[in-house]
């Protein structure tokens, strides 16, 4: 109950102000919960489907089936292959756009009118979808009429296949990727060097340090919680790929570039094996995950002895 | 304005002018080829409007889903007719085939209301029967009030009412005991070679008479360095390489998706057949194939044929028909040929592809979306793409027949009437229907990628396909 200056009750009004006081915290808590409600309700029932025999076009035969789904797929060759080639695809995808992110991001570091034109510039393919960026590169690729393919002829390469040979098929999405997502890597590196504290490199300089100790010793550790965040972003992204991989390949030649979520997206979209497809993708989910926990873990590690804790 | 000519042609519609007679009248009154052809199909079209209500649902619009295509394109060119006859407005998404049947799947099986019909093969209707995504269409054709009088459904060539009709039982024969009929056939394929008249006469060569020929002379034809390429097969990693040339070519040396006994189905891909064909297959690839042809659809096989960068394809006819006109650079030079592809068999055996119009169940309005879909398989509307657009093969014996169709492909395209009589007696879908085909199709088609790429051997790929396959089925309790 509330009361006046001069200490008089005033009947209901206390108990509407304590009532919305009380619930305020849980008020500004909702929307984050019905987000919560709105991402688990999804996880949950891709959990109950891949716990059962569960196909679209064979009605008859569906039923509940505890872990069957997840031993059949463990025990399948093409399960083994589809982890092989998504693991591969997000290292080298991850590490390359690492690399050739953080190189132009350097050599972009001075701010200058022509270093932020290029900036900007190198961003374009990220603003570029991802499939038309696939299709693109699909024409670029054409082994009759491509620019790369007469590029390459050039060094006497000749009859170069790229998406069209399992050997080079998985190379040349990687590519693909690279070429879309590198500016994304190169603009997290670049604001993150723009906002290193200029005193330990002024340090250096008047102590006459090499540029590759400087590099190595004070641009890299300062830069590691910028580049463990974006490798996180670009890893969780890279072993879900989908658009580039399926526009360009399909999955093929053969299985050589059958990721998870094509592979996913064939058994239900295709196949209509809902319980199979709800398994691969808790796989995908586990195996997203443990790997974004070591990331975080390591992030977590950095950012404790940036702040002088740990050894 | 136009009151004789339309009284003209309405009398030919309704059976009292012959054909000759009409556009001798026609002449007379100065009427110019296009005129007479919007008349008279103006008039058909009150014909058909006469014995039935066709403005039963006046009002409603119909949504479609459709493929890029020009059978499309010769529907929504007379859609104008079908709109006025009943009153009713149609909607429609058209998407390209690399998509298409990805968004059909997806609309079907969320149960979205969004389409009332949409294009479809018969080998689709396989899943989305049982799925109970679409609508046994017999309960249609047999409702006469539903249905106009002069649809004339026994029309349709009998062997395409039997591919697109099944018990939904697996591997139960197409059109047999408790049928239910899934789709109306629409337009039809039949698998057969399309080559390069002037390559060919360049080079001094006759087309080969079966697969074994036809493999050495792709590949004298790639030797040859003129700057085209041997033979165009489809090669993604999807049914649709499957279904066209190799299937009809895998038929013909006797082979078999599968063999059933008991009602259950045992994977033979790999019988000595099965691995004979493949190994011939493969090779012509190799040797004479696009160079990209692991990423190869229907439009690449098509487009390479008319820009003279293949000298033939094995594919669908309709295929080398439609590249023999429009802006293609080798528009004329197109000559056709059923082919028999085992030495020992007397007669081509092509696998038809169909495509078909369904109704999906999720329809809110099926006598609506009926409507459309007698209107759009009639003989008035076939007539039409037969005779002005490029709607062939007709899947009418009335419009195979007509006289004005078969003068229009005689002279525009010569030697196509002639494959095409050769290629319909031996053919028909050679797919076994079966709930999985689209998992079974895709995997073959990987393999034959595997065995391209010389990852894996045609015997050893071949038995490992097989085994994979009744694996699934004996997953899925068919097998």
């Amino acid at each position: 109950m509330a009361t006046t200056a001069t200490g008089m009750a005033v009947p209901g009004v206390r108990a509407r102000g304590g009532f919305g006081r009380a619930a305020l915290p849980y008020l500004l808590s909702l929307p984050a919960l019905i987000v919560c409600i709105g991402i688990l309700v999804p996880f949950g029932t891709a959990i109950w489907y891949s716990l059962q025999r569960y196909n679209l076009n064979l009605p008859m035969l569906r039923g509940f089936v505890w872990f069957e789904q997840y031993t059949l797929l463990f025990q399948s060759a093409a399960f083994w292959n589809t982890v092989k080639v998504s693991l591969l695809y997000t290292f080298l995808t991850v590490g390359i756009e690492l690399l050739l992110g953080l190189g132009i991001a350097l050599l972009l570091r001075r701010s200058s009118w022509l270093n932020n034109a290029l900036s900007i510039a190198l961003l374009l393919p990220l603003m570029v979808a991802p499939a038309i960026a696939a299709l693109m590169w699909k024409l670029m690729t054409h082994p009759d009429f491509g620019i790369f393919s007469y590029l390459i002829g050039l060094f006497g390469v000749e009859n170069f296949r790229w998406a069209s040979d399992p050997s080079t098929a998985l190379l040349t999405v990687v590519l693909v990727d690279v070429w879309v997502y590198t500016p994304f890597i190169m603009i997290l590196l670049l604001a993150g060097l723009r906002s290193l504290p200029r005193q330990p490199f002024e340090a250096a300089e008047l102590d006459g340090v090499p540029a590759s100790f400087v590099f190595f010793r004070i641009t890299l550790p300062m830069l590691m919680p910028y580049i463990l965040t974006a490798a996180l972003f670009r890893m969780l992204d890279s072993i879900q790929q989908f658009d580039i991989v399926y526009a360009m390949t399909q999955g093929g030649p053969g299985n050589a570039t059958l990721v998870f979520q094509v592979q996913a997206y064939l058994d239900f979209f295709k196949n209509f094996n809902v319980g199979r497809s709800a398994a691969m993708l808790l796989v995908l989910w586990l195996i997203a995950h443990l790997l974004s926990q070591q990331f975080i873990k390591q992030w977590l590690r950095l950012r404790e002895r940036a702040h002088g804790g740990g050894a | 304005m136009y009151g004789k000519e339309r009284e003209l042609f309405a009398a030919f519609a309704r059976g009292q002018l012959d054909r000759r007679e009409l556009f001798r009248r026609a002449g007379k009154l100065g009427l110019g080829a296009a005129a007479a052809s919007y008349l008279l199909n103006e008039a058909s079209t009150r014909a058909l409007a006469a014995d039935f209500d066709w403005q039963a649902n006046k009002g409603k619009t119909v949504n479609l889903l459709l493929n890029k295509h020009p059978y499309t394109d010769a529907m929504i060119a007379n859609l104008d007719n079908f709109k006025q006859m009943t009153g009713m407005d149609v909607k429609y998404d058209v998407f390209p085939e690399d998509v298409y049947f990805d968004k059909v799947g997806a609309a079907l099986s969320s149960g979205s209301e969004q389409y009332d019909a949409f294009m479809t093969g018969a080998y689709q209707t396989w899943q989305y029967g049982p799925a109970g995504w679409i609508v046994d269409l017999n309960e249609f054709i047999s409702d006469s009030s539903k249905t106009n009088p002069n649809y004339n459904w026994e029309d349709i060539l009998p062997n395409l009412r039997a591919s697109t009709s099944w018990s939904g039982v697996p591997f139960a024969p197409l059109g047999g005991d408790g049928a239910k009929q899934w789709a109306i056939p629409w337009g039809f394929e039949l698998n057969s070679i399309a080559y390069n008249r002037k390559y060919f006469d360049d080079l001094g060569i006759q087309l080969a008479k079966n697969l074994p020929e036809l493999v050495e002379q792709a590949k004298k034809i790639t030797d040859a360095g003129k700057g085209y390429y041997g033979i165009g097969v489809r090669g993604s990693r999807s049914w649709a390489t499957i279904h066209p040339g190799y299937l009809s070519a895998f038929a013909n040396y006797g082979a078999s998706d599968f063999t059933v006994a008991d009602g259950k189905g045992k994977a033979s891909m790999n019988s000595a057949a099965g691995k004979e064909m493949t190994a011939l297959w493969v090779k012509m690839i190799q040797e004479s194939g696009p160079k990209n042809w692991a990423t190869y659809t229907w439009y690449n096989v098509g487009t390479d044929l008319g820009a003279g960068a293949s000298a033939m394809i094995y594919d669908a006819d309709i295929l080398g028909y439609f590249m023999n006109g429009g802006d293609n650079k080798e528009k004329g030079n197109i000559a056709y040929a059923a082919f028999t592809a085992n030495p020992a068999a007397t007669a081509p055996t092509p696998n038809v592809w169909i495509w078909s119009l369904a109704m999906s169940n999720h329809s809110p309005q099926k006598d609506a979306a009926w409507a459309f879909m007698q209107w759009a398989s009639g003989t008035e509307h076939g007539l039409f793409g037969a005779r002005q657009m490029d709607f062939v093969n007709p899947v009418r014996a009335s419009v195979w027949k007509d006289e004005a169709f078969r003068t229009r492909i005689g002279k525009s395209y010569p030697g196509y009437l002639e494959q095409f009589d050769a290629s319909a007696p031996g053919s028909k879908i050679y797919f076994t229907p079966q709930p999985l085909f689209e998992a079974v199709t895709t995997q073959w088609a990987a393999t034959l990628q595997q065995m391209v790429a010389n990852e894996v051997p045609v015997d050893e790929g071949l038995d490992q396909l097989a085994a994979s396959v009744d694996d699934q089925l004996q997953q899925a309790g068919l097998g």
